[in-house]
């Protein structure tokens, strides 16, 4: 994973609540088995006027005018800033594959959906939490006539709009120290195989069952 | 040590280590694959060099993609194809055991990992798809995962979690003839709303809760995720221990009555403090139908699409009018107008025996009605196919004008050819109502699957206990 750099950024909003990751990115692109390209068909139902299928080219596709992503304003944004719940439904982490693939590096949102927000952390996306008021002031000046710029400053952890004064916002100082390394969770892991081991073996005493690979009762 | 919840035992009997910032390193038991979420994850290991650390404590099975008719005719769509092919490589260069599509014992993922007894007591049970919460029914701690954690576990057997807070659901009373755990999840998402479980694990308790089969836990702890709860929870008692008994993965004998017995203690302590406690009134509790596109848009089948001008909350308001522009409803709308185009019965959520048998008893002696183009029922694996067979079920849906059909995840998600056309609506007894979850631009209607039946004979949405 690549490490999270700050960065100063088009905020993008996105003016719904509850955004399911089947509207994030579409099923029929689930039956891909690779990791990336998913950022064209992000919000493909709603970004489009026809129906998307798997390995279209979407330059040549007709663009829903009406669609935040398609307003001129936020070209290039790499901060999505949402509603309630955002993300939820299903586990699939080609969610954030896609919003990853197609620029965003933070969404903000007043809550996240669990498993989505886990998913993000893996792949150097970083969700923030943010008070209710705040998104809210937030949705107004991004929709103004002129795009807003956010800064943001993840070993400090503050969103500076342009022109305002500094937000300060909370992150897991486990997973902020990840993606501040770009560090991988397995080889992290892997480092405590030792107490892995330990915990193995004094819980196979209590439930051999769990076991079956070397409980002699097994049928 | 205090009091314990259900929830607390099961954690802290699976941490392995914390470190200095309280993050737990959490031991899996279990970990259950299908194609959808699976191949990037054994990439990685490919890509790293690494094996799966304990293979016996996997389980895959294609269910997402698998077609629901002319199975020996194979995948038709090269996409579908490849990604049931990929599992199959994956699970053979890596040694895992996979029920295949020609597997008797193939079907839905949640299905079968109770089914075959993968699914325990007591264990940590993982798969790459949210509704993983199903297996909390027996008292084991279980959720989904996006596939960086699909291959964390395969790698170490183990994920980096923190702890949730936990919140207890009590629900008084019995549940009314012709209301079923469908019903009451749907009511218990429409009172807390879909991020009303956000950040926690829900344990369902309660005399209702007790009186439920395995197959009604299921239903209720699947849905939990809808409720956005990281996992759903059911103490242990003998129902959970008959259902398990002799299943072909479970202990068996001695090992059995040892395992039982440690079983039993999974329960919350009579004293055990909860963050949250919530009551409902399960005789209160009338079959539902959602009319949005989020399971919390849901009233009583006697009742009426909403209006959003009632709405206080702008954002709120705003979505309920997205939504019935998409669902193409009025407000106002009496619910047992509105007149379904298909009818579909399956999904992990209602897709077992005993749904079966509920659909079937409301179909039985009679004809589905003109408007409905379809009426599929999808058992929800080959074993319940079977049984239902052997009780003449089929029979049973087929003479009433049913499609019965191959055990799979079908138009619960369309990533099939089973699928909604644009603008169709559907009465279907799966977990979501999203845009576009069962075809691009398809329209879905949560309800059980005596509801789903009831719509079926008589073209709209129809009080069940009344037929």
């Amino acid at each position: 994973m690549d490490k999270f750099e700050n960065f100063t950024g088009i905020v993008c909003p996105l003016d719904r609540a509850n955004v399911d990751t089947d509207a994030i990115i579409p099923k029929q692109f689930l039956k891909s088995i690779e990791r990336t390209g998913f950022g064209p068909n992000l919000f493909d139902e709603w970004r489009y006027l026809d129906q998307g299928e798997p390995g279209q080219d979407c330059r040549h596709r007709p663009r829903n005018p009406e669609f935040v992503l398609n307003d001129p304003r936020y070209q290039n944004a790499q901060i999505l800033l949402a509603r309630e719940n955002f993300g939820c439904g299903s586990s699939r982490e080609h969610a954030p594959w896609a919003l990853a693939d197609f620029g965003f590096r933070v969404l903000l949102a007043p809550s996240f959906a669990d498993i989505f927000f886990n998913n993000c952390f893996k792949n150097g996306l970083l969700p923030i939490e943010l008070a209710a008021e705040r998104i809210e002031a937030l949705f107004r000046t991004a929709s103004g006539p002129e795009a807003l710029r956010i800064a943001v400053d993840l070993p400090r952890q503050t969103l500076t709009p342009a022109g305002g004064e500094p937000i300060s916002f909370t992150v897991d100082s486990f997973r902020k120290h990840c993606l501040l390394a770009g560090l991988d969770d397995i080889g992290l892991t892997l480092e405590h195989l030792d107490d892995i081991r330990a915990y193995e073996d004094r819980y196979q005493t209590q439930t051999p069952w769990l076991f079956p690979e070397n409980d002699p009762e097994t049928p | 040590m205090g009091a314990k919840t259900l929830y607390d035992k099961l954690w802290d009997e699976h941490v392995v280590r914390y470190d200095d910032k309280g993050t737990a390193l959490l031991y899996i038991d279990r970990h259950l694959v299908h194609e959808v979420t699976s191949p990037q994850a054994f990439a990685g290991l490919r890509l790293a060099g690494r094996r799966p650390r304990r293979v016996e404590t996997n389980l895959a099975v294609p269910d997402h993609n698998v077609p629901t008719l002319d199975r020996a005719r194979g995948i038709a769509d090269p996409v579908s194809r490849l990604q049931v092919q990929t599992l199959a490589e994956n699970c053979a260069e890596f040694g895992i055991t996979e029920l295949g599509m020609a597997d008797p014992r193939q079907g839905i993922v949640h299905v079968i990992g109770p089914e075959q007894g993968f699914t325990l007591p007591g264990m940590t049970i993982v798969c790459g798809d949210s509704h993983t919460s199903t297996h909390g029914a027996f008292g084991a701690l279980a959720f989904g995962i996006g596939t960086s954690e699909v291959e964390h576990v395969l790698a170490t057997q183990c994920l980096i979690q923190r702890k949730s807070r936990s919140m207890l659901i009590r629900v008084e009373g019995i549940l009314g003839p012709g209301v079923t755990a469908k019903d009451l999840a749907l009511t218990i998402i429409g009172g807390i709303g879909t991020a009303g479980g956000t950040g926690f694990v829900i344990e369902f308790g309660g005399e209702a809760i007790r009186a439920l089969s395995m197959e009604g836990r299921m239903t209720l702890c699947n849905m939990a995720i809808e409720a956005g709860a990281r996992s759903g929870l059911i103490a242990v008692d003998e129902t959970t221990l008959e259902y398990v008994r002799g299943r072909p993965f479970a202990p068996q004998g001695a090992r059995f009555e040892q395992a039982a017995a440690r079983w039993r203690t999974l329960v919350s302590d009579p004293d055990a403090a909860f963050d949250r406690t919530l009551w409902f009134d399960a005789a209160a509790i009338e079959p539902q139908v959602t009319w949005g596109t989020s399971p919390e848009m849901v009233t009583p089948v006697n009742g009426r699409v909403p209006d959003p001008r009632d709405e206080p909350d702008p954002v709120k308001a705003e979505g309920m009018r997205r939504a019935l522009e998409y669902m193409g409803l009025t407000p106002g709308t009496a619910i047992t107008a509105i007149r379904p185009d298909k009818v579909f019965i399956g999904s992990c959520t209602n897709s077992r025996i005993e749904d079966l048998r509920a659909a079937a008893q409301v179909v039985a002696g009679r004809r589905v009605a003109d408007n409905i183009d379809l009426a599929l029922v999808v058992p929800g694996s080959g074993p319940i196919k079977a049984q239902a067979e052997a009780e003449g079920l089929d029979r049973v849906f087929t003479a009433a004008g049913c499609e019965w059909r191959e055990p799979g995840c079908s138009m619960c998600l369309a990533m099939n050819a089973d699928r909604l056309a644009p603008g169709e609506r559907c009465a279907s007894t799966s977990n979501r109502n999203f845009e576009g979850r069962q075809g691009p631009g398809g329209r879905t209607h949560l309800v059980s699957p005596a509801m789903a039946a009831a719509a079926a004979i008589t073209g709209h949405f129809t009080d069940v206990r009344a037929l």
